[in-house]
């Protein structure tokens, strides 16, 4: 870790530093509020008879938080300084950026407000009403402005990988959310989509299934293919085999929607295209996984004493994990059996928790003293304890839902001699409480968790410039 | 020709764009480049250290240092 006093080039970093923080707090705020609603399904009385604390409600806010506040937050943080240090030239667009990042914060907020009043197109992950798409797609258009500026106008021949999967994500994730929320506005806070029926779910899954295709896996690829490389201090094990990677993943990536439609009005081929193309996608998830971790080749030493690295190289782990679960829950007949259940939010939070956070996680770890003219952390202690309470976390969520999960399947699926179910839908809801207990104890503490990554954070920040050494191994 | 044709050619086209990518990535005349390319993000580092350390390492087990 090295800090940038020195190079040649006076970069933007304002905007990766706003990034950075925000990152940390909507981290602990979307957590938060899924803890808070992990606690409802156990506690119900928790939504206070207030229409605006009630799950259905606070489901979404959760998940917008988390995917759109914290994650995007930690992309945009780390596409900005990427693109910068890669390209050795400052950001294009001047003051574009900082609009961004003002503009996307007021989406968020804005988010937070007309969430829980019950404004939404109820379209998983797209629920915020029309004026809101809007302002998200004019933010979105500045940003591909500022990140392909600054491509252009680079100091260097090559384009490093990582900026190859930052703009594919930034490109893919304009056009999913324009095509997804193009809708007839009745009203300034209500809208019908311009699609019908079966045509409508499609389109929502090629954009839900492709948020995370794009937003949660390309982003946060790129980020891997810098911020791993970076931390262990070894180059990628293999330029060429991330060439192949990137353009394997974006080619098939788009034709996996059909599998959360499986048993539905969709035409059967269609089902069946999208499971096939789910079950190749095993094959570029997991070129990059080997790619990023036999990075470490020869350098496994270093996971012992460095618990930045160590998030980093586990969430590779739990990448590989939910990238063999998923097109495994793809194939109709398993999905018989997951559908609709708890074992499906197991995937998800393998894949958010254990994937997108960590990776996050480290890369921000890695970034904060390098913005703010440290040589390292106010505490690696305090990382390391993050580190074990996170994957504590991930494991008590994933195990709980999985068992849950599968359970829910069995029990919806029996039957009698006779034909009738052996079990009513509230015998399966008594059967998961024991569970869902479970799941809330791992959300607590991967938000106790932020929170100590927050008060390392500001410690850094506040510290001194250059007060913090970096410690050297040997 | 009908739609259902021109789909099955469009799938050829995209097969073949796949391999052209392999077959240049993995060619040899790239692999010096590639190598400077992964390697480049430690340049900043290496100017501020002015001392190269152990990732231009020739005996590394890295696929991108091999020297073939």
């Amino acid at each position: 870790m090295t800090t940038s006093n020195t190079s040649a080039v006076d970069y933007n970093f304002d905007v990766v530093r706003q990034f950075t923080v925000m990152t940390v707090i909507w981290g602990i705020v979307g957590t938060l509020v899924g803890v808070l609603i992990a606690a409802q399904l156990i506690w119900p009385a928790l939504n206070f008879e207030t229409p605006w604390l009630t799950y259905s409600r606070l489901r979404p806010l959760h998940t917008n938080a988390v995917i759109f506040a914290f994650g995007t937050s930690a992309l945009f943080a780390s596409s900005y300084y990427v693109v910068q240090r890669t390209c050795q030239t400052v950001l294009f667009g001047g003051k574009l950026a900082a609009f961004t990042f003002w503009g996307w914060q007021a989406i968020i907020v804005a988010a937070a407000i007309t969430l829980p009043l019950g404004y939404t197109s109820s379209k998983e992950y797209a629920e915020l009403e029309w004026p809101i798409d809007i302002a998200i797609a004019v933010v979105w258009v500045s940003y591909a402005i500022v990140f392909f500026g600054t491509l252009i106008k680079r100091k260097t021949s090559h384009i490093y990988v990582a900026n190859w999967f930052f703009g594919g994500f930034i490109i893919t994730v304009a056009v999913l959310h324009i095509g997804n929320s193009m809708v007839v506005p009745v009203s300034a806070m209500k809208s019908y989509s311009l699609y019908s029926g079966a045509i409508d779910a499609m389109m929502q899954w090629w954009y839900g299934h492709n948020a995370v295709g794009f937003l949660l896996t390309a982003g946060f690829l790129g980020m891997m293919y810098y911020f791993v490389p970076k931390q262990a201090e070894r180059p990628v094990y293999s330029y060429r085999l991330s060439i192949v990677h990137f353009w394997a993943l974006v080619s098939l990536y788009i034709w996996a929607g059909p599998h959360h439609l499986h048993y539905t009005a969709l035409p059967d081929w269609a089902q069946s295209v999208g499971m096939v193309m789910s079950v190749v996608l095993f094959l570029p998830s997991w070129g990059g996984m080997i790619n990023g971790i036999m990075t470490l080749s020869g350098a496994w030493h270093k996971l012992r004493h460095d618990p930045i690295l160590r998030f980093l190289i586990v969430s590779l782990s739990f990448y590989g994990m939910s990238t063999f679960e998923g097109p495994m829950m793809a194939i109709k007949s398993v999905n018989a059996l997951s559908h609709y259940t708890d074992w499906t939010v197991g995937h998800v939070h393998s894949g958010a928790l254990g994937w997108v956070a960590m990776v996050s996680i480290g890369a921000m770890y890695h970034l904060i003293p390098i913005l703010f003219n440290q040589g390292r952390m106010y505490s690696i202690k305090l990382i390391n304890v993050h580190f074990w309470m996170h994957t504590a976390g991930i494991v008590l969520y994933i195990v709980a839902m999985w068992i849950s999960g599968v359970m829910q399947g069995l029990m919806w699926r029996a039957v009698n001699s006779d034909g009738t179910l052996t079990y009513s839908f509230v015998e399966s809801l008594t059967a998961s409480y024991p569970f869902y207990f479970i799941r809330f104890l791992g959300g607590v503490l991967v938000v106790a968790g932020f929170i100590l990554m927050a008060y390392n954070m500001f410690k850094t920040i506040g510290a001194e410039d250059g007060s913090l050494k970096p410690v050297e191994q040997a | 020709m009908d739609y259902g044709t021109l789909r099955g050619f469009f799938a050829l086209l995209i097969l073949a764009l796949f391999i052209i990518i392999v077959v240049w990535s993995y060619s040899k005349k790239r692999k010096s480049s590639f190598d400077e390319v992964a390697n480049s993000i430690f340049e900043e580092d290496d100017a501020a250290k002015a001392n190269k350390e152990s990732h231009l390492d020739k005996d590394s087990k890295q696929e991108t240092n091999n020297n073939v």
